[in-house]
């Protein structure tokens, strides 16, 4: 693989460039982009970011233009391509009543979507934090034992081990609970090491001046380390909120009654076959964007924490 | 004592006493899983709403847990995590599966004789009974909602293309004849779809010719039961469905019920699928159309035979308390009540189970207001039932049927011809029962 | 790397890390010493007939042609995902890193597709592709295309990459940004006073510096197209027509959930867990390259 020249600017890390990457974008400090001043190649580059974010954005026009028609002016192919005037009463109807076969409302659905990216992010971040201070911290037997058991749960993503899991969830009696659809997805090593990362960079002298105080482990773990984490958590948050909005196999698998649908697994519900009911699509695609919004939202203001977080955790 | 502990004694005591009291005026609460969507889940809970109130000893809770595999997925997760709910529907591809699990399930039979319950296998129709019937001659599974496939067609487009709405096709060469016409004629976009096309195309196909899908009865008679579908009727229908694939009479939908949206929306002029299909087509359809008898092939012998059913019976799951039980027969008395089977039949459009509901839904004068409606039960009960088109009973069979489905896409995408498409289910499907044969030996 | 200044406690670490010590117990060790153990089990649904077969279950995989055919659709998934992702994002990047005004914008209507749910994208791309309702089915087949997704395996590949493609796109476009932002402008300057036009620098400079983010893009992609994409087959093509879109997870699903079959659905854990440590050593040696850099 080509190496960069050693005559390069020295640059610590590779493409950790990354790093330097949050300087520009959460700051927006404008780069030089061009060298030189090339109109053609100006005009090239405008317009092949405009199809790019057209062709992102397309299916999403479609989307809302089917979530404002009727279920016949969907059927009527090709459908529109401009909105109609159904948007309320479709958004209401999906809110309150669901659609297809699945007759749970969506609201609620939704509301089942935030507990579990609550859950799952604010949990992450918790118990990280607290093994993440231990591990770096302490001194203690097995020490190390423990980090690496951490470790390779990264390779264990929830996707190969489904089954088994399924069946422990049945032994403890968590199908079908709030408990059910999100601790299984708490544990990861990536935001352990995300903070291990982080505490290794806090100055050394600051536990010593604690430790001449004397305050104790969880004072400085309170005063100090919490306070100075707080971007980690919000980058960190961003990530596993809409990591556990979007969940889909483990919520399909887990959860049975309508009661505790996520909204992700509400729209397959709504689409699947076999059913009585038949495809309503202007309902699917409006409970589609619903489902959309609040990670979108998430990413799109906490933009700067997103990216962050994004590149964080692939350390 | 000292006080913290004098209040904690108070707490005890007084929870023990709540939990006294409640216990003592509770009633005995019967979990009923099923898998019943829509308009179906609505009158699932009618029933328990109507038993609840009925009598106050039980309590019937219904609990949808999904699609039927998910339903079944889930019972069996729970019975080995030891709390399985009392009473769970199972499709009937699952029924190998649940019988061959001995210690999981109480014959439904057994439990009405402990309650003393009045139970009749000969009440139900002969094809519905069979099917959940032991080799022993016990009733397993309790019947509840059975369908079966029938053919669909759209009058408003026959009539444009120049055929007489009236007069449905009867054999498949007379089906893709009005394919062709249709097709001709421009008046529809699609001629014939279908659902479920193993139900339709392997299993009922091979009952209503009465030829056998495998040895053994059909599975019926034991686990060594082996495939038998690449027979030269088989080969020539499917070779036909190829060949109508590829004049663009026949539209493949998809392995489910995706077609029946096709039917209705007025994209194709002509379905086999379910029978309870047609509340659903009902409300949908804004065209005239009629029900007629599953097509067949005239020159073969016997044909048309009888069709075997779809849909799901209830299981009654091991390991409960004899009330419990007692309360399940009470329940499923109160379903079994004739007049109640008859609204059940005329609301959700699957079959009348027994011949007494068939009976006062025809004395209802339900069939002449509304056409064809007893298409279905004519064709179940046309003939006696032979052992070729009693039923099936194939272990594994939800995968065996993504397998034969599998082949028909192989072979209608042009990847492989009829022989060697079924030829391939065959082996296929063997080799899952040879695995299932091993698993549940005796 | 250690810290200087640790502190001393008997029970303390023990009692912060016990939460997630639970949880990975639990939730992961568990589970998999189960797969693990289950995948030498043949036993019916309900765990009443369990019989010890040794390695029957892996040896069955092995000798089924459609579990091999299952790897084969998923080396051919993961390659289109892999190279298409990367190759659009890093067109997209490319020119976003030459715009001055508006750059912001850009990025934000690029990178927000990261937060739609797969299921989602993928009923999304599954309505355009509809054959019967879809508008971009329609736009196909007036341009006399056959498209069926339901029958012809191909369209079916198409339609799964497609969203799988469009869900990763942000994410690449981020890292290659990121790695691009990072190039020192100096060295492409020389270049271009040395008369290098942009095309020539993108090859010879920016090419060959960017590729550690693209080696380590590339393996994000797969392990994304192996896993992570369960959710896009499942919503758009259940694994058909036929087998042809039915990759090795949703396979582990299918056997599992709706077949139970859970011998053969605990060897194919397994076997998943075997290629996942091996991707995730291939990504650690090339991080651990990276941090000694």
């Amino acid at each position: 693989m080509a190496r960069p020249p050693a005559s390069a600017a020295p640059r610590p890390r590779l493409p950790a460039g990354v790093r330097n990457l949050l300087l520009p974008w959460t700051r927006n400090v404008p780069r030089e982009g061009m060298v030189e001043n090339r109109p053609f190649l100006d005009f090239l580059t405008h317009a092949v970011l405009l199809l790019g974010v057209a062709v992102i954005a397309f299916p999403v026009y479609v989307t809302f233009v089917a979530s404002t028609i009727t279920a016949e002016e969907v059927l009527a192919a090709p459908m529109p391509l401009v909105p109609g005037p159904h948007l309320i009463e479709n958004y209401r109807e999906a809110l309150l009543h669901g659609a297809g076969n699945s007759a749970a409302p969506v609201w609620r659905m939704m509301m089942n979507s935030l507990i579990t990216a609550l859950a799952i992010a604010l949990g992450k971040i918790a118990i990280s934090l607290l093994s993440a201070f231990a591990i770096v911290y302490f001194k203690f037997p097995l020490r190390m034992f423990f980090f690496w058991m951490i470790f390779v749960t990264l390779m264990l993503p929830v996707e190969v081990r489904i089954m088994p899991t399924y069946e422990v969830m049945s032994d403890l009696g968590m199908l079908d609970t709030y408990a059910g659809l999100t601790l299984p997805l708490i544990a990861s090593a990536t935001a352990t090491f995300l903070f291990r990362q982080f505490f290794l960079t806090v100055p050394d002298e600051l536990a010593e001046a604690a430790r001449i105080d004397g305050a104790g482990p969880m004072r400085f773990f309170w005063d100090v380390v919490v306070p100075m984490s707080k971007t980690s958590m919000a980058a960190l948050f961003v990530i596993q909120f809409i990591y556990g909005w979007n969940q889909y196999l483990w919520p399909l698998i887990v959860t049975t009654k309508e009661d505790y649908y996520t909204v992700v697994i509400g729209i397959k519900r709504m689409i699947a076959g076999g059913g009585e009911a038949s495809v309503e699509w202007h309902l699917v695609m409006a409970t589609a964007l619903m489902a959309m919004i609040p990670p979108a939202l998430v990413v799109i203001l906490m933009q700067k924490w997103f990216v962050k977080g994004l590149v964080d955790t692939e350390k | 004592m000292s006080r913290p502990q004098a209040r904690i004694a108070r707490l005890v005591a007084a929870g023990a006493l709540a939990a006294f009291a409640t216990s003592a005026f509770a009633q005995t609460e019967i979990q009923w899983w099923h898998a019943m969507t829509g308009a179906l889940n609505d009158r699932v809970n009618e029933f328990a709403k109507g038993f609840n109130e009925s009598q106050k000893d039980y309590k019937v809770v219904p609990v949808f847990k999904g699609t039927y595999p998910e339903t079944m997925t889930a019972a069996i997760a729970a019975f080995r995590a030891g709390n399985a709910p009392h009473i769970v529907q199972v499709f009937e591809v699952g029924t190998a599966t649940m019988m061959a699990a001995k210690g999981a399930i109480k014959p439904v039979a057994e439990v009405m004789r402990e309650a003393g319950e009045k139970f009749d296998p000969k009440s139900y129709i002969g094809a519905v009974a069979g099917y959940y019937t032991s080799a022993k001659g016990e009733m397993l599974s309790f019947p509840f909602n059975s369908s079966t496939t029938v053919f669909y067609y759209n009058k408003d487009v026959f009539e444009k293309a120049g055929l007489d709405p009236n007069r449905p096709p009867a054999t498949w060469p007379e089906v893709m004849a009005a394919a062709a016409k249709i097709k001709a004629a421009g008046a529809s976009q699609c001629a014939y779809t279908t659902g479920w096309p193993s139900w339709v195309h392997v299993e009922n196909f091979s009952a209503w010719h009465n030829v056998p899908i495998g040895t053994r009865e059909n599975g019926m008679a034991g686990l060594d039961t082996r495939f038998q579908i690449n027979s030269p009727l088989h080969v020539r229908h499917w070779n036909n469905l190829k060949e109508w694939s590829q004049k663009g009479y026949f539209t493949y939908a998809g392995r489910r019920n995706e077609a029946e949206a096709k039917f209705y929306s007025g994209e194709c002029a002509m379905l086999t699928s379910s029978s309870a299909a047609q509340a659903n087509i009902n409300r949908n359809a804004k065209f005239k159309y009629a029900v007629a008898m599953l097509p067949y092939y005239a020159d073969v012998k016997g044909a048309p035979q009888n069709t075997i059913i779809g849909g799901a019976s209830l299981w009654v799951m091991s390991g409960k308390k004899p009330n419990e039980y007692k309360g399940v027969a009470k329940f499923l008395s109160y379903l079994a009540d004739p007049q109640r089977q008859a609204q059940w039949h005329q609301q959700t459009g699957y079959l009348p189970i027994t011949p007494a509901a068939y009976d006062i839904t025809k004395s209802a004068g339900f069939y002449e207001k509304n056409p064809g409606t007893d298409v279905s039960v004519r064709q179940m009960m046309l003939k006696q039932p032979t052992p070729n088109s009693k039923g099936l009973r194939f272990g594994s069979f939800v995968q065996i049927r993504d397998m034969f489905e599998e082949e028909m896409e192989n072979m209608l995408a042009g990847k492989q011809n009829a022989k060697a498409a079924l030829d391939n289910a065959v082996r296929r499907g063997n080799e899952m029962l040879a695995r299932f044969q091993k698993s549940a030996r005796e | 790397m250690e810290k200087r200044v640790l502190f001393r406690s008997g029970w303390l670490p023990y009692a912060l890390l016990a939460p997630q010590l639970a949880v990975t117990i639990i939730f992961f060790f568990w589970p998999a010493g189960q797969a693990l153990f289950q995948s030498l089990l043949q036993q019916d649904p309900f765990g009443i007939d369990v019989e010890f077969v040794g390695l029957d279950n892996f040896a069955t995989l092995f000798a089924d042609e459609h579990y091999l055919a299952s790897f084969r659709v998923t080396a051919v998934f993961s390659v289109l995902v892999a190279s298409f992702g990367l190759l659009l994002s890093l067109i997209l990047a490319v020119f976003a890193d030459r715009v001055v005004r508006g750059a912001g914008t850009y990025k934000t209507l690029l990178i927000w597709p990261y937060a739609v749910a797969h299921a989602v994208a993928a009923v999304l791309w599954l309505f355009l592709f509809n054959p019967t309702l879809g508008i971009v089915a329609h736009w196909i087949k007036g341009l006399g295309i056959g498209w069926d997704p339901l029958l012809n395996g191909h369209d079916a590949m198409v339609l799964v990459v497609v969203a799988a493609v469009w869900k990763q796109i942000s994410y690449n476009f981020i890292f290659f940004l990121a790695g691009l932002q990072s190039i020192p402008k100096s060295l492409i300057e020389a270049a271009a006073i040395d008369g290098a036009g942009p095309g020539r620098r993108f090859w010879t400079i920016v090419f060959p510096l960017l590729s550690p983010t693209t080696f380590f893009l590339l393996v994000v992609n797969i392990v994304y197209a192996f896993f992570d994409t369960f959710a896009i087959v499942d919503a758009a093509t259940a694994g058909g027509p036929g087998q042809a879109t039915e990759i090795l997870v949703y396979k582990v699903y299918k056997d599992g959930f709706k077949a139970l079959d859970l011998g053969s659905s605990a060897a194919q854990s397994v076997i998943l867990m075997m290629i996942v440590i091996g991707l995730t050593v291939i990504q650690f040696k090339w991080i651990e390259r990276r941090v000694q850099y």
